[in-house]
């Protein structure tokens, strides 16, 4: 999969920026810790949401995890599939698996890294 | 928890959870596997088809002598006397309060031999406690790190074992227990199991674990056979209700209360605990164990608040997400008055999540 215009948190989301809106998500490397998961708390439309600020929560049966936005921004959709199918965060967590739609506000914290650099930081977790 | 400064022990098939793939966590002082791939695939396995768990951190202790059967019944609740050789009884250890030590299987290997399978977590309070109690009464070996345990549960099981196994192993009745060999080796057969399926615990020498688990795993592979960690373990004996020794029953609980009345025979004769129990029967239990199903999909998790009409009554002990009903489960402890309450909650994370009372156990096998 092409990853080129994903973006990554050191709290394991990503952001994806689609011309004017940006899409968000949990990495690979979030999904493989946490394991199946079987329920995903998002806010409602029209929330906003900060860069570095809790936006949801992720559950597994191993944990629940706290989700944080990688981006601040308005709430435009969330992934209307993920309530019955949660375990599509588990089999598509770049496609079919993403949680949020963001109109951005402001600039993208400079603390986000590419795939080459999110892969060198998982390796040294 | 780990002591600092001492190493988590590892069981003979540390190789091979790592080999296939396992997540290695720190369980009761033994690194275990956690998962191999998921949760959801071991534990379906174990409900379709056949599952293979690692449970060589359990701990074996052998008690043995003339005075061994009168000792025991001493340590433990339920009734050893009429334990017949090769059978298996589920018992509870309390202590002189009649609070719970740990909860283990008494087999009988033969009129003054038994075998004793506790936790790993309490082990060694269990040995020091039997050790009190049983004084010189009989002798008390651990062989913890001598015994291996692999446990093949799932309806397939007998399937698996059956062309493997020197004997007809089909005739093994439920909790009973059966010496015999498994391809040329000398393994004990228990019809016993966590997972609310049928199944065998295998009980071998350390050093032929690994051998037996890789025979297993080859002759399973056409039934679906899949090696399942801790994570699925949990989720099935959830299932199935039974109580995890340290999360849902501690020196905190009694078994009465607990819903393991059936386990303690206060007519049998003298035990630890037994008058603090008999006040607890006169008086009726304080608490009710109940099961859960919760609202929606969130956990209510170990130690989250369970209210009735807003005020708190209980806690969960025990909750997971039952991939067999496809709903969120827990148990725990609730005021004796709340036990059938049609307005309680679970508090997860800030929000009220309704809970109805549902019978125990969550799900039962279809016996044929």
């Amino acid at each position: 999969m092409d990853l080129s215009t994903y973006r990554f948190s050191q709290t394991h989301e990503w952001v994806a920026d689609e011309g004017g809106t940006a899409r968000v998500g949990i990495s690979d490397y979030a999904q493989s810790q946490l394991g199946d998961v079987i329920y995903v708390e998002l806010p409602k439309v029209g929330t906003e949401v900060t860069a570095g600020g809790k936006f949801g929560v992720v559950e597994s049966v191993k944990a629940a995890s706290d989700l944080y936005s990688p981006v601040g921004g308005k709430v435009v959709e969330t992934n209307p599939a993920l309530s019955d199918h949660p375990e599509l965060l588990n089999s598509d967590p770049y496609g079919e698996g993403w949680m949020l739609r963001l109109e951005p506000a402001g600039a993208a914290p400079d603390t986000l890294v590419d795939e080459a650099g999110y892969a060198t930081f998982t390796e040294g977790l | 928890m780990t002591v600092p400064g001492v190493e988590a022990l590892r069981t003979s098939l540390y190789d091979r959870h790592l080999a296939l793939g396992g997540q290695m966590v720190e369980f009761s002082g033994w690194m275990m596997p956690l998962q191999y791939t998921s949760m959801r695939d071991e534990h379906t396995a174990v409900r379709e088809r056949v599952g293979l768990f690692d449970v060589s951190h359990m701990g074996e202790f052998r008690l043995s002598g003339p005075g061994a059967e009168q000792a025991l019944d001493r340590v433990v609740s339920n009734r050893i006397s009429d334990l017949a050789i090769g059978q298996a009884r589920y018992n509870v250890v309390c202590d002189g309060g009649g609070g719970i030590i740990d909860d283990c299987l008494a087999y009988r290997d033969a009129s003054d031999q038994f075998t004793i399978v506790v936790n790993a977590g309490p082990r060694l309070r269990d040995l020091e406690h039997f050790r009190q109690v049983v004084g010189g009464g009989c002798e008390i070996e651990d062989l913890t790190l001598e015994t291996a345990l692999i446990a093949v549960q799932g309806p397939r099981s007998l399937d698996l074992l059956r062309p493997m196994a020197d004997f007809a192993i089909d005739d093994v009745g439920y909790y009973h227990f059966h010496p015999g060999r498994l391809n040329g080796l000398e393994v004990g057969f228990s019809r016993t199991g966590y997972t609310g399926e049928d199944g065998f615990e295998l009980f071998l020498p350390w050093g032929e674990a690994a051998a037996v688990w890789d025979r297993l795993l080859e002759a399973g592979r056409p039934l679906g056979i899949l090696p399942c960690g801790l994570g699925a373990r949990d989720t099935l004996r959830l299932e199935a209700s039974m109580r995890l020794s340290g999360q849902d029953i501690d020196e905190s609980t009694n078994p009465l209360e607990a819903g393991l009345g059936w386990a303690v025979k206060l007519d049998k004769g003298d035990f630890v605990g037994r008058d603090a129990l008999v006040t607890v029967k006169q008086e009726g239990p304080r608490r009710a164990f109940i099961g859960l199903e919760l609202e929606g999909r969130a956990i209510g998790r170990h130690g989250y608040a369970i209210n009735d009409r807003g005020r708190q009554v209980g806690e969960v002990t025990s909750g997971t997400f039952s991939f067999t009903l496809g709903r969120a489960v827990a148990m725990g402890y609730v005021e004796t008055a709340s036990r059938d309450s049609e307005n309680l909650t679970v508090e997860v994370r800030d929000s009220m999540v309704p809970a109805r009372p549902r019978p125990l156990p969550f799900y039962k096998r279809q016996r044929s």
